[in-house]
C-alpha cells in the first residue's frame, strides 16, 4: 500500500491533472499574463480579422513591449525566457488563434532566432533589438512553389557576382512576407544552401499575398518574388551552410507549435464543455447524453496528455537533451490531436459550431494548415519512422 | 517620494472558495494569487513614480500568514522596486483593525510618503481598512479615487460619490485608496518577470513591527445568502415605460 492516500474531491474540469502544480510560480505568472494579453487584445477581435483575411501589423508593437518577440533568445533586446516559457507563451497565444501563434513563432523562430544563431556580430546588432520591439518584422523563406518536404530541391540561388550576391527565385506560404521588414532567405549557392538576410525594400525583392485561404486568415501568407537581388558580402548568414540551417529554424518553430496545438485544443474543449453543459435537447443539457460524454471526455484527455507531452519535451529542451525527432513526436502528435478535438467539439455545437460566434471552426480550419506546415504530419511520421527503424524512408 | 502599495493576495477567484469549519475562515492554499483590484493600485503607484523620476520608489505591502509570494511577484513584475512582506501565523485570520495596525506600523518603519490601497479585497469585502491606516497614522485619508493627480507636492483627487465626484485634495503623506477605474493596469513584461526573481522582498513578523497581534473578532456562524427572487415582468402595453420609471424612482437612480 502507498504511503499516501488518495484524496477525494474532483479535479478542475479545466485541468484535470493538476497540472499547473508542475509550473514554477513564475511560469504561471507568464502564463496569465499572455493569457489576459490574448483575452484583451486577441479573442474579441480575432473574429473580425479572420472573416476580414487580416491581422494589424501594431500587434507586432504591442507583443514586442510585452517580450513576447524572440522572447527565448538571450541578449540584443530579447527577453532570455526557457523554453517551456515560450512554450507556455504559444499556447496561449494558439489558445487565442494559430494565427497569432503563427505571428510570434515566425518572427521568433523562423526570422530572429537564424540570425541570433547564424549572423555576424553587425547583422545581429542591426536586426535583433528592433525584431525584439516589434518595430521591425521578419519573414522566413525556405518553401518555394515547387519545393515543400523536400527542401533541398530548392531553385532559388545566389551566385557570387563581384564581392556581391545576387538572388533570383521564389519562395511560398510565406507568413508576414508583405509585411516583413526583413527576409531570411534561403538560397543554393555554389557552397550549398546559404541564408541571407535581405531587406525587403532591396530593388528586385516583391511580394505577392496569396488570398482565398479558409484557414489561417487572420495571418497574411505571402509569395516571396526575388528578380536580380543585388546584397552585399556581409548579407550572408556566416555561421552556416547546408540543410542543417533551415533545419534548425525549422525545429524551433516546431517546438513552439507543439505547444501551441495544445492551446487550440483546449480553446476548443471548453468552447464545447460549456455548450454541452448550457444546451439543452430533449429536456436536459446534451453534456448530460453518453455520446457527448463519451466525446468531451476524449477531448479532455486529449488535451492533458498533450500538455504533458509538450511540457515533458521543453524541460528536455531546457535541460539542454532535447532531440529534433523528439520534437517531431510532439508537433506529430499534437497537432493531429487538437485538429481530432477541434472536429469532434465542432459537432458538439451543431450549426452553432460552424460560425465564427464561437471559436472551434476557426480553429478547425487553423489546425489545417498547423498539421501541414513546419514539416507535415506525413514527413513527421517518416522522421520518427527513420529514429525508430533506423532506415530512411525519404530516399 | 516614497511610495508604498498594499497588495493582497488571495486564493484565485476562479476556483470555488472554501471555509473552515470550524474558524470560518477562507481555507488559504500555499500559492495565492495578486487581488486583481490591487493592480489598479500599483498602476497608479508606477505612474507616480514614473512621472516623479528618480527621487520616487514603490515598494509593496502585503500581509500573508502564509507566505505567499506568487501575486507578489506578479506586482513586482509589473515594475515595483522591491516589497515588504508581513509573514506571521499569529495574524492568520486577523480582522481588519488588526490588518490595519500591521500596515501602518509597517508603513510609518517604511517611511512612506504615500500609501495607496485598493477601497477593498475581493475575499473579504471589509472596506476599512484603507481609512483605519489613515487614523492610525494620523495622515489624511484620500478614498474612492477614480483619477489622481500629484500637484504642488498635493495630492489632487476625484473622489466617487454616488452622485458624480468630489474633487479632494490632501498634503503629504496620506493614505489614498483607489477605484478600478482610476487607470488601465499595465501587464506584467517578460523582462519585468524575470528581474521580479531578484527584487528584494523583505520578511517582517508583528514583533518586528511592535505590534501584538490581537484578534478580537471571532466569526460565530455562516449563513448561506438567500437566493435571489426572480425579477418583476412587465408586461409592455405601450405605457411599460412609465411602470420602468416608476420602478427606478422607488430604488432612487432617478
Amino acid at each position: 500500500m502507498s504511503k499516501n492516500p488518495i484524496g477525494p474531491g474532483t479535479p478542475d474540469p479545466l485541468d484535470f491533472l493538476n497540472i499547473d502544480d508542475e509550473l514554477s510560480v513564475d511560469e504561471r505568472l507568464l502564463r496569465d499574463t499572455v493569457r489576459q494579453f490574448v483575452g484583451d487584445r486577441i479573442l474579441p477581435n480575432v473574429a473580425e480579422w479572420f472573416e476580414e483575411g487580416s491581422i494589424p501589423k501594431e500587434l507586432g508593437k504591442e507583443m514586442g513591449a510585452l517580450g513576447m518577440l524572440g522572447m527565448h533568445l538571450d541578449g540584443y533586446g530579447c527577453a532570455g525566457m526557457s523554453a517551456v516559457d515560450y512554450g507556455l507563451a504559444c499556447l496561449e497565444l494558439e489558445a487565442g488563434d494559430s494565427g497569432t501563434r503563427s505571428f510570434v513563432s515566425v518572427q521568433g523562430s523562423l526570422a530572429m532566432f537564424p540570425i541570433w544563431a547564424y549572423g555576424s556580430e553587425e547583422q545581429k546588432q542591426q536586426w535583433l533589438p528592433g525584431m525584439a520591439a516589434g518595430d521591425l518584422l521578419g519573414c522566413f523563406g525556405l518553401t518555394e512553389p515547387d519545393s515543400g518536404s523536400d527542401p533541398g530541391s530548392m531553385r532559388t540561388n545566389a551566385r557570387k557576382d563581384g564581392d556581391d550576391w545576387v538572388l533570383n527565385g521564389a519562395k511560398m506560404w510565406i507568413t508576414n512576407g508583405s509585411i516583413a521588414d526583413v527576409a531570411v532567405v534561403w538560397a543554393q549557392t555554389d557552397e550549398g544552401i546559404r541564408g541571407f538576410v535581405v531587406p525587403t525594400d532591396t530593388s528586385g525583392f516583391s511580394t505577392q499575398d496569396i488570398h482565398h485561404k479558409l484557414s489561417l486568415r487572420a495571418s497574411v501568407t505571402s509569395e516571396l518574388i526575388l528578380e536580380d537581388v543585388r546584397l552585399p558580402a556581409d548579407a550572408v548568414l556566416p555561421g552556416v551552410a547546408g540543410l542543417k540551417g533551415p533545419l534548425s529554424c525549422l525545429s524551433e518553430a516546431r517546438y513552439g507549435i507543439l505547444w501551441g496545438a495544445v492551446g487550440a485544443a483546449r480553446a476548443c474543449y471548453e468552447a464545447a464543455l460549456d455548450y454541452s453543459t448550457s444546451r439543452e435537447q430533449f429536456g436536459g443539457p446534451i453534456g448530460g447524453y453518453q455520446l457527448t460524454q463519451r466525446k468531451l471526455v476524449e477531448m479532455m484527455v486529449a488535451v492533458n496528455r498533450g500538455l504533458l507531452v509538450a511540457l515533458h519535451i521543453g524541460r528536455k529542451k531546457d535541460a539542454g537533451t532535447l532531440t529534433a525527432s523528439q520534437i517531431s513526436f510532439g508537433k506529430f502528435d499534437n497537432v493531429r490531436m487538437a485538429l481530432e478535438v477541434a472536429r469532434e467539439a465542432r459537432g458538439i455545437l451543431g450549426a452553432n459550431g460552424i460560425t465564427l460566434e464561437y471559436p472551434v471552426i476557426r480553429h478547425m480550419n487553423n489546425l489545417e494548415s498547423v498539421i501541414t506546415y513546419e514539416g507535415t504530419n506525413e514527413i513527421h511520421t517518416l522522421i520518427l519512422g527513420q529514429a525508430i527503424t533506423g532506415i530512411n524512408a525519404f530516399s | 517620494m516614497k511610495i508604498v502599495v498594499c497588495v493582497k493576495q488571495i486564493p484565485d477567484p476562479a476556483s470555488p472558495y472554501q471555509l473552515d469549519p470550524e474558524s470560518y475562515f477562507v481555507v488559504r492554499p500555499n500559492d495565492q494569487v495578486l487581488d486583481d483590484t490591487d493592480r489598479y493600485g500599483v498602476e497608479v503607484a508606477l505612474q507616480l513614480s514614473d512621472e516623479l523620476g528618480e527621487d520616487a520608489s514603490v515598494t509593496l505591502l502585503s500581509m500573508s500568514p502564509g507566505g505567499s509570494q506568487q501575486g507578489i511577484r506578479q506586482a513586482l513584475a509589473m515594475g515595483a522596486d522591491g516589497a515588504i512582506l508581513i509573514e506571521d501565523e499569529t495574524l492568520r485570520g486577523a480582522d481588519a483593525l488588526t490588518t490595519s495596525q500591521i500596515l501602518a506600523a509597517a508603513a510609518t518603519r517604511a517611511e512612506a510618503d504615500l500609501l495607496i490601497a485598493g477601497t477593498e479585497s475581493t475575499d473579504g469585502y471589509t472596506g476599512v481598512v484603507p481609512q483605519q491606516v489613515a487614523e492610525i497614522m494620523g495622515v489624511p485619508a484620500l478614498t474612492f479615487a477614480r483619477k489622481v493627480e500629484h500637484v504642488d507636492g498635493k495630492l489632487r483627487i476625484e473622489r466617487q460619490t454616488q452622485a458624480g465626484y468630489d474633487v479632494v485634495e490632501g498634503a503629504l503623506p496620506a493614505v489614498l485608496s483607489v477605484t478600478s477605474g482610476v487607470v488601465e493596469p499595465r501587464y506584467p513584461t517578460f523582462k519585468g518577470i524575470m528581474q521580479a526573481k531578484s527584487k528584494p522582498v523583505e520578511t517582517l513578523t508583528a514583533a518586528d513591527l511592535g505590534v501584538t497581534a490581537k484578534v478580537s473578532q471571532k466569526i460565530v456562524s455562516v449563513e448561506e445568502v438567500e437566493g435571489r427572487q426572480a425579477g418583476d415582468i412587465i408586461e409592455d402595453d405601450g405605457e411599460g415605460y412609465l411602470r420602468i420609471i416608476e420602478k427606478l424612482e422607488e430604488v432612487k437612480v432617478v
